[in-house]
């Protein structure tokens, strides 16, 4: 289990690290925390010619609201998030998500910019952004580029990011008054991925559903909204009846394997089952009547 | 290519010429010769190979040793500098372990744990230790374990505390 040979260099600024990208193309991979990569090198399903690590360049590690969103530099440690008094406040969707990441472990060396650029359907960052209508600021050798997470995952552990670009910040829309968000997981122990995990983050007026979106974990081959789930409670009033079709929905718009953690019968009605769990906590939340 | 890895290990400096591809526990175990950090699952799940990076509980497992370079790498050996650390008193105490094998892993965690959370619950203790797998003792004399450190550590602070403050006052001119 020891990893294949590469080449090593660590820039201290992204335009280094950019230089570097451009120069070794797809032979290059970008090593962030690692948690990932790491573990796929040792198996050798991942043998890069060369590793980029990017750990000691300077200003991808932050947590800031401005403008009306929260913008996460690539770098972040999943610890930092989960120790955010902001996030937990004000962002209950991802401060749940995090802390379902893995292990307390893991989180301290793992980065929020590569769970994401990773694009690994049984991560569970990926949800949460669909979740958010998150947006995705990549940065290439000719400057930033903004892409919407909606176009960000394009196949199994592949994004849009073109070769040359290297992941720089993620920016969530601060939620509008009346919203909340959750993440439900359902896991066989700490550290495993889920057997299926739903992301909510929903808007109220008054008894109907003024905004809605729904991300589902590991229960297809790219990470996936709900849409039609979505479209059971959007403009609709927040009744039994319809918050139970957005379950059903979901069950049957996702597509899981069989493995380990259960067959597809079995994860279809997890999927249907927790839905409605979760959407019943984000009324709650979304109504002040429960705290993250 | 080989690459010049110097770090702190326990207080100390080392450095050493190795792969870019060497992993810190093996850098560890290997070059420094400190067997005390073991490797269980090799996959990063288990925790027997955590050491702390710079304060920080990690899997030196899933670290290459060129990651480390510049940093304050700390590992079991280094917690019994002046007699038994508190935690390894309370291992002692409490029965904390039966085989043995994630003893370090779990008195590393438990030793960045309680530097953030110096009075946790049992359930804080439980979610800080979940990245560490114990196949003997079913965690219940490891948590004993970590409050009786948290415990004594809470002891030790009151009274270097009340020693300092009585050293202050006698300072004070009459």
């Amino acid at each position: 289990m020891i990893p294949g040979k590469f080449d090593y260099f660590s820039p201290t600024t992204l335009d280094d690290a950019l230089s570097l990208l451009t120069e070794h193309g797809s032979a290059a991979k970008i090593l962030a925390g690692g948690q990932s990569l790491i573990p796929a090198m040792r198996f050798r399903l991942a043998t890069p010619d060369i590793l980029i690590d990017i750990n000691r360049v300077e200003g991808l590690d932050y947590i800031r609201e401005t403008n009306g969103y929260l913008a996460i530099g690539a770098l972040t440690r999943e610890a930092s998030l989960d120790k955010s008094e902001l996030i937990r406040r004000k962002y209950s969707l991802l401060a749940d998500t995090v802390k379902m990441i893995a292990d307390p472990l893991v989180r301290n060396m793992a980065t929020f910019g590569g769970n994401l650029a990773h694009a690994d359907p049984a991560n569970d960052h990926p949800a949460t952004m669909l979740s958010y209508a998150a947006r995705v600021v990549a940065q290439g050798p000719n400057g930033p580029r903004v892409i919407e997470i909606d176009d960000f995952f394009t196949g199994l552990f592949e994004n849009s990011m073109a070769p040359n670009e290297i992941l720089k910040e993620v920016q969530i829309p601060s939620p509008p008054p009346h919203s909340g968000g959750t993440y439900l997981k359902i896991e066989r122990k700490v550290g495993d991925y889920a057997v299926a995990a739903v992301a909510v983050q929903l808007t109220l007026a008054g008894d109907t559903c003024s905004d809605i979106r729904i991300g589902l974990t590991n229960v297809a081959p790219v990470p996936m909204r709900a849409k039609n789930a979505e479209k059971a409670l959007l403009g609709l009033a927040l009744s039994d009846e319809n918050i139970r079709a957005a379950g059903t929905a979901a069950a049957a718009e996702c597509d899981p394997s069989a493995d380990l953690r259960g067959p597809v019968e079995y994860k279809r009605d997890l999927v249907r089952t927790i839905t409605i769990r979760a959407i019943r906590e984000a009324i709650k939340r979304a109504k002040g009547e429960s705290e993250a | 290519m080989n690459h010049t890895v110097s770090l702190t290990i326990n207080g100390q400096p080392a450095s050493r010429e190795v792969e870019a591809r060497l992993l810190l526990v093996h850098f560890i175990r290997e070059e420094l010769n400190l067997t005390g950090t073991h490797i269980g699952c090799d996959t990063s799940s288990c925790g027997a190979c955590t050491v702390l990076l710079d304060g920080q509980a990690v899997k030196s497992c899933t670290v290459f040793a060129v990651q480390a370079t510049g940093k304050q790498v700390e590992t079991v050996e280094g917690m019994a500098a002046n007699g038994l650390h508190p935690l390894q008193e309370g291992f002692w105490e409490k029965h904390g372990l039966q085989c043995g094998y994630c003893t370090p892993g779990m008195l590393m965690t438990a030793k960045a744990f309680l530097a953030e959370n110096p009075q946790p619950t049992d359930d804080d203790i439980r979610w800080a230790i979940s990245g560490n797998l114990c196949r003997c003792t079913g965690y219940v004399k490891i948590v004993e374990a970590i409050q009786h450190a948290a415990a004594k550590m809470r002891e030790d602070q009151t009274a270097s505390d009340s020693a300092g403050k009585t050293q202050n006052e006698e300072k004070v001119p009459s």
